[in-house]
């Protein structure tokens, strides 16, 4: 089992309805892509946070990565949608 | 180098002075302020959300990407968070150097680098609705466009 924490903000913070939470993540979790699939079996509001994977930024330990990133080394993975400052 | 993300407004005079102060001999000082636009929307607030402690360092790495490619001699970026009402200043970038050129290009350069790659999400509540406002295709083509000249 692996100790993590996860972020979510704005639109997919708020589909979630919580925006950190601290998850025990099975072995077989490695990649993103595979956190984004156990995450999804959680529940129908995951499932609908993640419907459109395209939609999602990725960030392990505030900084930008992509699916397929390992995050066996990783203390927090952060989901959001595209940036909009300025 | 100064960047700073905060609730409350800046004083863009101020800022100015301290920025050519910091600069020393500099010959050119640019600024650029953003201001939350009403619209044809309507919009009542604009709510910026971040997420802190990325959201600073991205601003730093932007900020240190612009002194690599341009002669500076100072900058400053302040970026606002939470709610925000049109006509007020959302963003300020200043930029110090020698000459106009290198001033001009590295605050269009932060400016189109902060939109699309530092952790802010900004949502619109208009008198209709509040949603979370999309990223646009442009402000993606406007930053790539300093990787094709670069």
């Amino acid at each position: 089992m692996m100790r993590m924490r996860v972020r979510y903000f704005a639109w997919v913070r708020e589909r979630i309805g919580v925006g950190t939470e601290e998850v025990e993540l099975p072995d077989h979790v490695g990649t993103v892509e595979e956190l984004i699939a156990w995450l999804r079996n959680r529940g129908a509001r995951y499932d609908r946070a993640f419907d459109d994977p395209a939609a999602i930024r990725i960030a392990i330990d505030q900084e930008m990565a992509e699916p397929s990133a390992s995050i066996r080394n990783a203390t927090e993975v952060a989901f959001f949608p595209p940036m909009t400052g300025g | 180098m100064a960047v700073s993300v905060q609730a409350k407004p800046f004083d863009v005079a101020a800022e100015i002075a301290a920025v050519t102060k910091a600069a020393g001999d500099a010959g050119a000082v640019v600024s650029f302020t953003g201001i939350v636009r009403r619209g044809a929307e309507g919009v009542e607030t604009l709510t910026l959300e971040h997420f802190p402690g990325m959201t600073e360092r991205k601003l730093e790495e932007i900020e240190s990407e612009a002194h690599a490619r341009w002669p500076l001699l100072a900058s400053k970026i302040v970026h606002r968070v939470g709610a925000l009402c049109p006509g007020e200043s959302i963003v300020l970038v200043i930029t110090a150097s020698a000459h106009r050129h290198a001033a001009f290009e590295a605050a269009m350069f932060l400016m189109d680098y902060l939109k699309t790659r530092a952790p802010f999400w900004k949502s619109e509540r208009t008198v209709k609705s509040e949603h979370w406002v999309e990223a646009r295709g442009s402000d993606d083509e406007a930053a790539a466009r300093w990787s094709a000249e670069g």
